[in-house]
């Protein structure tokens, strides 16, 4: 990556900010903290992104749910890892998606009408919000400004005030970058997000869970038990808080 | 380069709800029925196993049951001066594809439309006036009673086994159920399903407000059941993944669960997959089918030879072949004339999410079709008289499981993403409990279907276009609705909300429902109406269309009680009047 030193910075940050938000949490949260400790690392490797895109992306995805006292965001979560992987794939490629022109302009309510792939869309939104940046911010790229800059580019972002040829900057927000957010820190571990469940931990939500009937009636009382992925022994990955193994 | 077939007595295009059923009654008659189906072959073993079902990116956000809009899709225009635009991915409404159609992602809502929605608009005329129909609204009565559907309602009930409890049971109205529905003949076959707590306390709240909460009919069933075919089928575990899932547990009904395995078994029926239709060929006269053309999974094409064709596919792809066949006239907004096309119709939902932020409200739990409901605002359950509008709708907390990537309940002003967002959904989502209101939207001269003059499907035929939008008398509906249900939901003593109504133009891209109604409209002549009260088409009398394409408006509820019952319905007639004489069954 292209920072390291500032990812280190970010992640230990986190930590502090977890274990000061820990008493008091409900059990499930109680068990975050040990995951914490011992992150999975980010895989340096990437099928789309180059390294470059990906620091944009890991930084533009910690805004929209940034690690703070609440606890881990997008950055612990993996949505770079999880993005990455969904455009390098048929999402990416819009492979079931109608893509025949003519592409006319969109209507309020007519919906996407780009000829990019969400591939395509990244890449030109990366590229066209860094030159942004670097026009407005003294050179500096995206990955490269303080928090309050990276947001006030994405307020911009979010209110088609960044011209990206091909897309309009509102639309590459909240229909792509926003929404693969939160797919990213939301879905199942599975692909490459929520990484050891951190996005279902934040507001207890069982994942693939299958069976309440026995809760129904106490659909009102705490549910007892941990989060589980489609490969339903992966809650195993919730280790012993009081573990100081790896994985 | 098409090859010819050996013929058929009946050939159904499609294979969900309706399919299902004309199959199952039309080879009772010893009719060899052939159901061709676009999509491919599915069952709950193994296509729908858990854990995999519960993958909620897999199929509630990249839809991995519906069709595939590379192949076929649609496009869509608010009114008739707007260019149109392909629908590039499903939004505001999701299209199923396979066997079982949209009734294996469906939620399972078993509702009978009210008996006045039959009547809806001589109703109007005789209660409030013909000037309370403002111009423009194309509404009609429907040509059937619901006297004449109740027996057939009652059928597709005791098939699918719905929980639920009778309000009205042979004209008495029954404590604990809705007061405002019809007769029914029977209670429902399995008592509701578990409510669950936030179920309980809207219904609390409602109650103290003077309304008439029920637990909705719910084809999630409370228990085991077996229906009067001998399929069995299991009980719901409230997993909370219904509505764009597939159940692994037979617990939804779907035609899976409740009629495939005995159809299977009958040797006079063929079901053929990845089977696409694309024309309904008409004889020299243009009266008479006499075959479809189909394109199989290779690209080879096929001349299916058949006495009677039944429509069964989802309502936009029966209208869509009506026009690419030449069966019936085409709809023109401008003179009025014709009708295939006409009466395109839809619903309008809107949402508030409470927050109980001492109070777990777990909102993981539920099923597709939990939940209580009130219908003191639906249909014409209440005086219309200086309010400006006419039609209503179901107001219901519902329990459906919030799956967070489609669903972040957040008070209102919440920002839409940082800090703020990420703390407001962390404390609210496990203290969250929503509510819906769900109304009938009129039909209209400039809301209808045809085909685009620009874009084309992978095998270059045209796509349906889709004219549409909300009207005042819809905007003026939702809102009275939902001023009534923020009454039910302070009553609740919420420690915030979120109220989210639907204001401006019609948005395709955020999903709202799947309840698409009109286009091919049955009624009492062949100048308003496509198909007969047997859903017969008026022009080609040995072609038949199924479903919602059916529907002359839409109504309050959630369609597929209905459409069933009008399936059963038509396939009565079959049997017992076409049949014996094939023809058109009324006389234009």
């Amino acid at each position: 990556m292209s920072e390291p030193t500032r990812r280190s910075l970010l992640t230990s940050t986190a930590f502090v900010a977890l274990g000061a938000a820990l008493p008091g949490l409900p059990v499930l949260a109680v068990v975050a903290p040990a995951v914490a400790d011992t992150p999975t690392p980010i895989p340096e490797a990437y099928g789309f992104f180059t390294p470059a895109e990906a620091a944009f992306i890991d930084a533009a995805t910690a805004r929209i749910i940034p690690t703070d006292a609440e606890g881990p965001g997008a950055h612990e979560a993996g949505v770079v890892t999880f993005i990455d992987r969904q455009l390098n794939g048929d999402y990416g490629r819009a492979v079931k998606w109608y893509m025949q022109g003519p592409y006319g302009k969109s209507a309020d309510g007519q919906g996407y009408q780009s000829s990019f792939t969400p591939a395509e869309a990244y890449r030109a939104a990366i590229k066209a919000t860094d030159d942004y940046c670097r026009n407005t911010y003294q050179g500096n790229g995206f990955a490269d400004l303080t928090p309050d800059q990276q947001d006030s580019t994405l307020k911009a972002m979010e209110t088609d005030g960044i011209e990206i040829p091909g897309i309009g900057s509102k639309d590459f927000f909240n229909s792509l970058l926003r929404q693969n957010t939160l797919e990213g820190f939301f879905s199942d571990p599975l692909y490459g997000g929520n990484r050891d469940m951190v996005g279902w931990r934040m507001i207890g939500f069982p994942g693939a869970r299958g069976d309440f009937v026995d809760y129904m009636d106490t659909s009102d009382q705490p549910y007892p038990l941990p989060p589980v992925g489609v490969e339903g022994h992966r809650e195993m990955q919730m280790r012993d808080p009081n573990s100081t193994e790896t994985k | 380069m098409s090859t010819k077939l050996p013929g058929v007595d009946v050939l159904l295009v499609g294979f969900g709800w309706t399919g299902a059923i004309m199959a199952e009654q039309l080879t009772q008659s010893g009719l060899k029925v052939l159901a061709l189906e676009a999509g491919r072959a599915r069952n709950t073993d193994p296509d729908f196993a858990y854990t995999q079902v519960h993958d909620e990116l897999r199929y509630g956000i990249r839809q991995g049951l519906m069709m595939d809009p590379a192949k076929e899709a649609m496009s869509f225009r608010h009114n008739p001066d707007e260019p149109s635009l392909p629908v590039r991915h499903w939004g505001s409404f999701l299209p199923g594809t396979g066997v079982g159609g949209a009734g294996v992602h469906w939620n399972g809502q078993t509702y009978r439309f009210l008996p006045t929605d039959f009547q809806i608009k001589s109703n109007t005329i005789q209660r409030y006036g013909a000037k309370a129909i403002p111009d423009g609204m194309t509404i009609q009565d429907w040509g059937v009673s619901y006297d004449e559907l109740e027996p057939h309602f009652n059928t597709f009930e005791y098939l699918c086994g719905v929980s639920g409890k009778a309000g009205n049971l042979n004209g008495v109205i029954q404590p604990g159920g809705n007061p405002f529905e019809g007769r029914r003949s029977q209670e429902y076959p399995t008592p509701p399903q578990k409510m669950h707590a936030a179920g309980k306390m809207f219904g609390a709240a409602a109650s103290g407000l003077g309304y008439h909460p029920f637990p909705q009919p719910s084809s999630n069933l409370s228990q085991p059941y077996k229906n009067p075919l001998g399929v069995q089928q299991g009980a719901c575990a409230y997993c909370g993944y219904c509505e764009r899932y597939a159940c692994e547990m037979y617990a939804k009904s779907s035609p899976q669960t409740t009629i495939l395995p005995v159809l299977t078994k009958r040797p006079n029926f063929e079901l053929r997959t990845g089977a696409r239709v694309t024309k309904v060929n008409l004889d020299s006269t243009g009266k008479r089918a006499v075959s479809v053309s189909y394109v199989n999974q290779q690209g080879n094409e096929f001349e299916q030879p058949a006495e009677l064709v039944i429509l069964c596919a989802f309502i936009l792809w029966n209208v869509r072949l009506l026009l690419l066949s030449g069966i019936g006239k085409p709809y023109d907004y401008r003179s009025g004339d014709g009708v295939i096309g006409k009466n395109y119709a839809y619903q309008m939902t809107t949402r508030i999410d409470a927050f109980f932020k001492d109070k777990p409200m777990n909102p993981f739990m539920g099923s597709g079709a939990l939940g209580m409901i009130v219908d003191d605002f639906n249909g014409d359950n209440f005086d219309h008289s200086g309010l400006g509008f006419i039609g209503g709708g179901y107001i219901g907390l519902l329990s459906t499981g919030t799956r967070p990537i489609e669903q972040q309940p957040v008070p209102d002003g919440t920002p839409a993403w940082g800090s703020g967002f990420k703390k407001a959904l962390k404390d609210g989502y496990p203290h969250s409990a929503y509510i819906l209101t769900h109304g009938g939207v009129m039909s209209y001269r400039d809301s209808f279907l045809d085909l685009d003059p620009t874009y084309k499907d992978a095998w270059g035929q045209p796509l349906l276009r889709m004219t549409f939008d909300f009207h005042d008398n819809e905007h003026k509906m939702s809102d009275y609705l939902t001023d009534k249900a923020v009454d039910i939901a302070k009553a609740m003593n919420p420690s915030a909300m979120k109220v989210s109504r639907r204001h401006g133009p019609y948005d395709i891209t955020a999903y709202q429902t799947t309840h698409n109604t009109g286009g091919a409209i049955m009624g009492a002549n062949p100048r308003d109406s496509a198909v007969n009260r047997y859903l017969q088409s008026w022009d080609v009398p040995n072609v038949f269309v199924m479903g919602a394409s059916a529907f002359p408006q839409n109504h309050g509820y959630n369609p597929t009680d209905t459409l069933a019952a009008l399936a059963y319905f038509s396939a009565k007639a079959i049997r017992e009047q076409y049949l014996p004489n094939p023809g058109p069954l009324v006389r234009a």
